[in-house]
């Protein structure tokens, strides 16, 4: 680290841009020790790693550093390392984490072992194939309103979207999901993810698209029984359960199983009804 | 459409369509709807999963003189702003275009399905940030980026365009003088792509990660603004490079995480360690919500001068919103702070630095249609330069992307339907493209990391290009960017090409070494103080070089060719503002 000797102002002396490589700043003199899933859709085993512990160093910054010094091939996906997008979703210890968010002390004492998301078709190491997820998104009805922008909403009439709208698609509840991790149902069942997706438009006071019928056939909502897997994992805190899936399925119920509205289906012989909001 | 290509040597497959978008931040998306409402054929690629694009981290908002909470707002204070803030360097026609057609773009985000903070009225909010005149950013709490990248990922989704994602392009092909296509692979199987296209947009972000200390995550390698020089592109103000004044300093894995300018804008206070709001003797009017590059300047200096924080920033306090008021108005600073740093913002202060976190400077575009001097390029972004000039107001970097995002796929939209050329290529360019990326993975032998490379780079211009810079330091930078350069040839990688992080970095070490050697030789040339260019052997703004952007393209001989060209004077109708403006005053 260069230091100030007020000739050369522009010599940086901060430790905050010091040239130092991270790792060596704040480290503590011990290692933390990782088990990282080494291999691709043929199968693989797990490999052991070893790094200097660094002060406030999460699971990211250890599998960075072992790329950069031990394993330049090892594959992982990473984009803000801030919790902001959602890329660095692997299982550690067996369950769903942000790798960017998750503290190595937190393990202390444990062994950390790093896999990819189980849920989904293994491409390599930490990186699994989640394209499935943007097949569903692309089949959901597109937000759609006859009115035109700039809307009149008022803050009561729209918070509630807020929560739904602060997903990140890392995808960690579609992983956790069981119908979907144990059960397979990729196809017939959309997942949490979309469930939140499906929420916030069809509660948008200006939306008008109905997606109901979509929710019921090609979303399969009934297929979820409600066990909050996808809530403990949700690294935004959206209650995806409670304020996504518990009050789609209301609405389908209302819709497809209510008496008055099967006679009425029956005379008129049409297949969907607008549930308002 | 699709079909094999036959070779003796790597099979690869050719994809055709109109336009290609490289890139699918929200330039690219917006290019996208834009090119496929003229029912063009678009094809979309993306490093990474779509979503994932650095738009995903803008956090404070959207800059748009709607005047919901300040009614005298107008596109013409928003353009002034705009040019003072780039001191001038600006492309005066830009800044005009941009500054009227920013509240169209942010009411067609709302009639897309976007969703932002309202006001009593039901109106869309606006808050005060650096710069700017009036509460001019519309947003939603402080994750503005994401609400406007998922809305414009879902919009193209509904379209019929190709999204290739996880895949890079590594070459731009041409035929004669103009663009036809490109050549990438895919991340996943390392396997290859020709991509005829009679247009391609250029919309890949900036370079941030030229510097140890950024806020860019791994994408920001500048890859556009290199293919775009390699094809010809002319670029411009390269020696702009934004240090955002609030980056976390702490925990060391942190550094240069972005702290939103939303902090200020809702009130936050910048202190040194003697307890004093020390913006008074930087700029006592506007204090904290002064412009990026002077609050940058000022943050640095107090530290320099010996009164900075225990790990070398400066303290921003937003303890006066208290806990509620936090979780509304910013609720992801409060988690990123929380979960990376154990600290509660809503009881004590956040230590901050400045971080490199923009690109000012970039591939030269036609105003109207962003189309480049080398027909049938392109470009829009951060990757574009022109609009910002010297130095970016926070919130013009969203609106940027959608008022030019849409014009580049106008613009490439109405070239491709004037023309009549096949993008056939002749020879065999695409393979010899091959062997050149195979290299590094296939040449064998002892050889040097592109890791390591990288850090190397990142310390020099971190050292040598900061936000304070002298003639001596930035030669001296120079020649250590010169001798990575000669290294180049020697990188290699191991492992297969399935997803390889390490060949991957092996192709963009190329371009940081490339742009670092422009932005070094163009800082040498600007010998003044001027927004982000602020030469410590020079005493202050330069009368002259004022007037002046320089202009960069690749020469005969493959070298950086250097030309400094006089800005065109402007119009009646827009000095007039300025000049009213002072007889106001």
């Amino acid at each position: 680290m260069s230091e100030g000797n007020g000739k050369n102002p522009g010599n940086v002396t901060s430790m905050a841009h010091s040239p130092v490589p991270n790792e060596d700043l704040g480290k503590s003199g011990g290692t933390a020790k990782l088990k990282i899933f080494r291999g691709d859709a043929e199968g693989g085993q797990e490999v052991e790693y070893e790094v200097p512990l660094v002060e406030g160093m999460v699971v990211l910054d250890a599998v960075l550093a072992i790329q950069a010094e031990q394993a330049g091939d090892l594959a992982v996906r990473w984009n803000c390392k801030a919790a902001h997008c959602g890329s660095c979703s692997a299982e550690i210890n067996g369950r769903p984490k942000l790798l960017c968010k998750t503290r190595v002390e937190e393990y202390d004492g444990e062994e950390i072992h790093v896999h990819p998301m189980r849920a989904f078709p293994v491409i390599k190491d930490l990186v699994s194939d989640v394209s499935w997820n943007y097949e569903v998104s692309k089949a959901i009805k597109p937000f759609q309103s006859s009115e035109q922008a700039p809307f009149t909403m008022y803050e009561e009439d729209v918070e509630r979207l807020y929560e739904p709208k602060k997903c990140i698609e890392c995808f960690m509840c579609q992983d956790v999901c069981h119908v979907l991790r144990t059960h397979h149902k990729h196809p017939e069942f959309a997942g949490p993810r979309f469930f939140v997706r499906n929420q916030w438009l069809e509660m948008h006071p200006m939306d008008e698209a109905d997606r109901l019928a979509d929710l019921k056939e090609d979303n399969g909502i009934g297929f979820c029984n409600i066990t909050k897997c996808c809530t403990e994992v949700c690294p935004v805190d959206i209650k995806i359960t409670d304020n996504s899936i518990i009050p789609l399925k209301e609405r389908v119920a209302s819709e497809f199983y209510d008496p008055a509205k099967w006679l009425m289906r029956k005379i008129r012989g049409n297949g969907s009804s607008r549930n308002g909001n | 459409m699709q079909r094999e290509g036959n070779g003796h040597r790597e099979q690869y497959e050719t994809r055709e369509h109109d336009v290609l978008i490289i890139g699918a931040g929200g330039a690219g998306l917006r290019a996208a709807v834009a090119a496929t409402e003229r029912g063009l054929s678009v094809g979309i690629v993306s490093k990474s999963l779509l979503g994932k694009a650095h738009t995903v981290m803008a956090e404070g908002g959207i800059a748009a003189s709607v005047g919901n909470v300040d009614p005298e707002d107008s596109w013409r204070q928003h353009f002034m702003d705009t040019l003072k803030s780039g001191k001038f360097l600006n492309n005066w026609q830009m800044a005009e275009i941009f500054a009227k057609e920013a509240p169209d773009r942010v009411y067609e985000l709302e009639q897309w399905g976007a969703l932002f903070n309202r006001t009593p009225e039901g109106k869309i909010s606006q808050r005060p940030f650096g710069g700017h005149t009036y509460r001019r950013l519309c947003h939603v709490g402080d994750r503005t980026g994401l609400e406007l990248i998922r809305t414009m990922q879902e919009k193209v989704l509904a379209t019929e365009a190709d999204i290739y994602m996880e895949t890079t392009v590594t070459k731009l092909l041409k035929k004669e003088d103009r663009v036809v296509g490109a050549v990438g692979y895919t991340r996943e199987s390392g396997k290859f792509i020709h991509f005829k296209a009679k247009a391609v947009i250029m919309a890949t972000s900036g370079w941030g990660r030229i510097f140890k200390v950024t806020s860019n995550s791994w994408e920001g390698t500048g890859d556009g603004v290199v293919l775009g020089y390699d094809a010809g592109a002319e670029i411009v103000d390269m020696e702009m490079m934004q240090f955002h004044p609030t980056g976390m300093v702490w925990p060391p894995g942190v550094r240069g995480l972005l702290v939103t300018e939303g902090v200020r804008g809702e009130g936050g206070l910048l202190r040194n360690s003697e307890g004093a709001r020390y913006m008074e003797n930087y700029d006592k009017e506007k204090m904290e919500l002064s412009t990026r590059d002077v609050v940058a300047r000022a943050n640095y200096t107090e530290v320099q001068e010996g009164r900075g924080s225990e790990h070398g920033g400066v303290y921003l306090d937003i303890t006066h919103l208290g806990y509620e008021g936090i979780m509304k108005k910013l609720p992801t600073m409060y988690e990123q702070f929380k979960n990376l740093a154990d600290i509660d913002i809503s009881r004590e202060p956040m230590e901050v630095f400045p971080t490199v976190h923009y690109t000012m400077g970039g591939i030269k575009v036609d105003p109207e249609t962003c189309a480049t001097n080398v027909p049938g390029l392109y470009a829009a972004g951060e990757v574009a330069g022109g609009l910002h000039g010297a130095n970016r107001l926070g919130g013009n970097s969203l609106s940027d992307l959608l008022v030019f995002g849409r014009r580049a796929g106008e613009g490439a939209a109405a070239f491709v339907g004037e023309s009549v050329h096949s993008a056939d290529i002749e020879g065999d360019a695409v393979r010899t493209e091959i062997g050149r990326v195979l290299e590094p993975l296939e040449k064998g032998g002892e050889g040097e990391s592109p890791y390591l490379m990288q850090q190397e780079l990142q310390v020099a211009m971190m050292e040598h290009a900061n936000l304070m810079r002298d003639g001596d330091s930035l030669k001296e930078g120079l020649g250590k960017i010169l001798a990575l350069k000669d290294r180049l040839p020697n990188v290699r990688v191991g492992g297969s090409r399935l997803f390889n992080p390490g060949w991957h970095t092996a192709q963009d070490i190329r371009y940081l070494i490339q742009i670092s050697e422009i932005i070094l030789r163009t800082a040498l040339e600007r010998k003044e103080r001027r927004g982000a260019q602020w030469r410590l052997d020079f005493d202050g703004p330069d009368e002259e070089l004022g007037r002046i952007n320089f202009i960069v393209t690749k020469n005969g001989q493959g070298e950086a060719g250097i030309e400094r060209r006089e800005i065109p004077p402007m119009p009646e109708h827009l000095s007039s503002l300025f000049e009213e403006e002072k007889a106001k005053a």
